[in-house]
């Protein structure tokens, strides 16, 4: 493992010496990869027809559940990860299996709606905990094992007043200011190992019975279930699957910076992950990870654009929809572009016989 | 021995009957017809069999098993499959793959077992393709096992449609206006593939307009007008049947010339 | 009166005013969505930027630049439009049909910087001209606001919708141009203010008079304090939606917006002007957010580039409570939407407002998709 890891950071400064000139440092090319996972995760539910804006939240749970493990709990990454993809996936169960029955619009807010709930409750947590342990102490439940929780534990701290006053300090999530000083304990390789996990793993789903069905259902529902394929399953298996890939993207860079908080998993990101799939193109899972790529270093690239970046990127949003609709990564109309170029051609050939014959 | 049995169905959408009280009774390695008006309830029953409608009232039996209550891919496993009035082939895979996806009902591998090439993936992967291929074949479809559904050709993708309903090995075929579009030599070509069918031992059920391939390859027809069934028969005593030349005739000219509708 | 009634009166009517904004807000996405079955989420963009006009027009300082603005936009916006109709379009549709929309895109970005650089100077001409401070009456600066919104949301119609529609995208490639515009707009407010207040953040000036015969000092009542812009506010907010349901139901250009929400295609057959239909309704869906955005800016004084982000999704909110596409839903949807955060903040605390209402959202979608005054459409398959 050792030497693979050497050989693959030689591979990596080469790279960037040569991405050098694109203003692409280690930092840039790390959130470009955590793009394309991301992208990854909103492309399995478009693929299967879906419009699932809920990527943003189960990153979120991923990012908060893997760094208290880590930061907290002294876990070990690639198991806080896990564990962090896990909960993402478990969580995804009950939303899914009520939401997915919506539609269209219908889903894209039930699923935005979702994302801001988690993201409120992040910013929340420590307040509603502590009303809660306060609500605790104040009616005498499990007083003393809380006191003596509180003596030992920095997170919580509990004071009571001579008149009766009850003060509850808990700080766990840190509320809108986040978590801060976590080790940084990713490193670009294992995003490159990631990545290649999950681009493997869905080469093979489109090859397996459930891939085959994902691109059923997107075409037809109804004709779909008349095929014997379980649609409901299907649908919240791969919302699942999105939800562990978004939570993984989350656990990674969450380990990238030293801190987090609620703001990044916002809208804003949402409407990021979605322009990596309009921007790429959603007929192969190549439109994502080069939709995220580009989309990633085009404020680096044109540096001096950077606090412009927010412009370029709704511009490019709304060009690549309005420009471009099969996205960057277009085989149907590559295939199609070569087809018009060689009929061309060959009509020119034609063209030029008939004139000779005439 | 009867396959689907239909008990007092009704189906009705707010104040509109689609079904009214309809019995039927469709006997193992038969081919029933069902004709009727535009409108008469007919895809409205087709779709209550195949399970993406319920009935209101009624219950529908499948070798003697309620199914109304049940889901369209639970009613695909058991053994009924469908083909549509408009065609809905998937049109951004090939042929060959659509023949896969109808093969859907039969595969057991899992996710798991696919990402790590497990023998049983493997097996399984070679005897849907092997399937798919003799189905193209028997459809008389080679030529385009590798084009995109959705480009097919009309009679193509009407051939392409049943040998999709044929893959999942069903018990009962429905078939919903299979020959709307064809010209008369493609619909007898048509009707000696359902005999062929039939003599695999495959129940069908089919909707049809046109009088000649019902005499080519009906044993029963039911005759279905404003969601109430009006007769029963033989082709021939069909034929001869007031109440039914009554409703082919008596509504309008437009539903009597069903080749015109698609 | 006792206490606890007299704080209830006061929030309820501090939700009734409220309400009236989100109602009028939420009226443009409805209108919008039951002519096109889009939802348009940059209509909360269109909101900031009529706070944001709003703000410019009643700033003595600020209000020449806006004029300035405005006058040099519409002498240019005349020829340019001549031009893309006269020329450009005909021009274009007589190249090969692959190379149309790239050569438009770069025809139109060429002219767009063209007109940039043709546009400052008249700018610096007209700065120059007009006094350095200029008092608008609030009445007027409200009039800035719904013609601006009206005019940002018709450009919308043009650069995100309309390309989509011609090529008969699916309803969720809109949604995403939609987002695209609002990213955009959101930024260009976002610059506007780095530069006009070297932060991203105005306030509005208090005591603003509306309308000249009302007073601006507190009215006081028993134990009720009682703003009257907080009244004005909910009076030109119901006066607005009555004369939008008098457009809609009684005259001609509202039987033909019903006609094409109806069928789009029928409609064009009929011989109604569907793409003014559509400019109509893009025009006051924006003039609405634009008057909810103003009316916004006057009760909370503070105005950012995102003030649009948490009124969108009430705003969604809304519209889906009271069933998507429906304009008597959207009404009450804002209003319901109004009192539950103002009840949640009274008895839970203000971090938790949104999130109920989110929740809120999430259990209507999924217990009543069609919402309350919707109605349910029957599977028919």
């Amino acid at each position: 493992m050792g030497f693979l890891i050497d050989g693959f950071n030689q591979l990596q400064t080469w790279l960037l010496i040569l991405l050098s000139p694109l203003n692409i440092t280690e930092p840039v090319l790390q959130f470009m990869l955590v793009s394309a996972i991301l992208g990854l995760s909103i492309y399995l539910t478009l693929y299967t027809g879906m419009f699932s804006l809920a990527n943003g939240g189960f990153m979120a749970i991923g990012a908060y559940v893997s760094v208290l493990l880590t930061q907290q709990a002294g876990w070990s990454l690639s198991l806080s990860i896990l564990t962090g993809m896990i909960v993402a996936g478990i969580i995804a169960v009950p939303i899914g299996l009520p939401v997915l029955r919506l539609r269209d619009i219908y889903l894209a807010i039930a699923t935005i709606g979702f994302g801001e709930v988690v993201r409120i409750m992040a910013l929340n947590f420590d307040d509603l905990v502590e009303s809660f342990i306060k609500w605790m102490v104040q009616k005498e439940i499990l007083f003393d094992s809380l006191i003596s929780r509180a003596e030992t534990s920095d997170m919580l701290d509990i004071t009571i007043r001579d008149n009766g006053n009850v003060r509850v300090n808990f700080e766990l999530l840190g509320g809108a200011r986040g978590i801060k000083g976590i080790p940084v304990m990713a490193e670009t390789w294992m995003l490159v190992l990631f990545l290649i996990i999950v681009i493997y793993f869905i080469i093979r789903l489109h090859r397996s019975r459930l891939g085959r069905a994902m691109a059923a259902i997107r075409q037809d529902e109804q004709a779909a279930s008349n095929m014997g394929i379980d649609v409901v399953y299907v649908k919240n298996v791969v919302f699942v699957l999105s939800a562990m890939i978004a939570a993984a993207a989350g656990g990674l860079s969450g380990h990238l910076t030293r801190i987090i908080d609620p703001s990044n998993y916002g809208f804003d990101l949402v409407v990021d992950i979605l322009a990596y799939a309009v921007l790429g193109g959603t007929q192969t899972w190549a439109g994502p990870v080069i939709g995220a790529m580009v989309l990633r270093a085009l404020p680096e690239t044109l540096r001096g654009f950077s606090e412009l970046r927010g412009l370029i990127n709704g511009l490019i949003l709304l060009g690549a929809i309005v420009y471009l609709p099969s996205g960057l990564v277009d085989i149907k109309g590559f295939r199609g572009l070569v087809a018009y170029f060689r009929n061309n051609r060959t009509q020119r050939k034609e063209m030029v016989k008939d004139n000779a014959n005439t | 021995m009867p396959i689907l049995e239909l008990k007092h169905v009704s189906r009705h959408f707010g104040g509109l009957l689609a079904l009214e009280d309809v019995n039927m009774i469709v006997e193992v390695g038969k081919v029933v017809g069902l004709i009727g008006p535009n409108g008469a309830g007919k895809t409205t029953m087709i779709n209550n069999i195949s399970g993406l409608d319920h009935p209101t009232n009624g219950e529908i039996l499948f070798q003697g098993q309620a199914i109304h209550k049940q889901t369209p891919h639970k009613i695909t496993q058991i053994g009924i499959t469908r083909t549509y009035q408009n065609i809905r082939l998937f049109g951004d895979m090939t042929a060959h793959d659509n023949l896969l996806i109808g093969q859907h009902a039969r595969g057991r591998a899992t996710l798991l077992e696919s990402l790590f090439f497990l023998p049983r993936y493997l097996e399984e992967e070679r005897t849907l393709r092997q399937r798919a291929t003799e189905l193209l074949a028997q459809f008389g479809l080679e030529h385009v096992t590798n084009t995109l559904a959705g480009t097919l050709s009309y009679g193509d993708q009407r051939r392409l449609e049943m040998a999709r309903a044929l893959a999942a090995n069903p018990k009962l075929i429905l078939l919903d206006e299979p020959t709307a579009g064809m010209n008369p030599t493609e619909t007898h070509e048509l009707g000696e593939q359902i005999l062929r069918l039939r003599a695999m031992g495959i129940t069908i059920l089919v909707i049809e307009h046109d009088m000649s391939l019902i005499h080519q390859v009906c044993d029963e027809v039911y005759v279905l007008n404003f969601g109430c069934m009006i007769a029963q028969g033989t082709p021939t005593e069909i034929r001869a049947n007031p109440l039914v030349i009554e409703a082919y005739l008596g509504v309008d000219e437009d539903s009597r010339s069903p080749r015109l509708h698609t | 009166m006792d206490l606890l009634t007299s704080t209830t009166v006061q929030q309820i009517i501090n939700a009734v005013s409220v309400g009236a904004i989100y109602a009028l807000f939420a009226l443009g996405y409805a209108l919008v969505f039951s002519i096109l079955g889009v939802l348009n989420l940059a209509h909360s963009a269109i909101f900031m930027w009529g706070a944001f006009i709003g703000m410019l027009a009643l700033d003595p300082e600020k209000a020449p630049i806006l004029i300035a603005f405005s006058i040099a936009a519409l002498l240019l916006s005349i020829p340019s439009i001549l031009l893309e109709k006269r020329i450009v379009q005909p021009q274009l549709l007589r190249l090969p049909h692959q190379s149309q929309r790239f050569v438009g895109l770069i025809v139109r970005v060429v002219a767009l910087y063209l007109l940039w650089q043709i546009g400052r100077p008249i700018y610096g001409i007209l700065i120059g001209i007009l006094p350095e401070t200029m008092i608008i009456p609030a009445i007027i600066a409200f009039v800035f606001s719904v013609l601006g919104g009206g005019i940002l949301s018709v450009i919308l119609e043009f650069t995100a919708f309309r390309p989509l529609r011609a090529r008969n995208a699916a309803r969720l490639a809109q949604l995403v141009s939609s987002i695209g515009a609002a990213l955009v707009l959101v930024n260009v407010a976002q610059i506007a203010f780095d530069w006009l207040y070297n932060r991203t953040e105005g306030y509005y000036p208090r005591d603003v008079q509306l309308l000249p015969f009302i007073p601006t000092e507190t009215w006081i009542i028993g134990d009720l304090r009682i703003t009257p812009i907080r009244v004005v506010i909910l009076v030109i907010a119901l006066g607005l939606m009555v004369a939008l349901q008098y457009m809609v139901t009684k005259t001609q250009i509202g039987q033909q917006m019903r006609a094409v929400a109806f069928n789009q295609r029928i409609s064009s057959l009929l011989g109604i002007d569907v793409s003014r239909v559509y400019i109509v309704t893009f025009f006051l869906a924006g003039a609405f957010g634009g008057a909810a955005g103003m009316l916004f800016g006057m009760v909370f004084l503070n105005v950012t580039p995102f003030i649009g982000e948490s009124i969108a999704l009430v705003g969604l909110t809304a519209i889906v409570l009271g069933g998507l596409g429906s304009i008597n839903g959207a009404v009450l949807g804002g209003f319901i939407v109004a009192f539950i955060q103002t009840a949640s903040v009274t008895f839970g605390g203000s971090s938790y407002r949104n999130a109920i209402v989110f929740i809120l959202l999430f259990l209507v979608l999924l217990l009543r998709p069609q919402g309350i005054l919707g109605q349910a459409e029957e599977n028919r398959a």
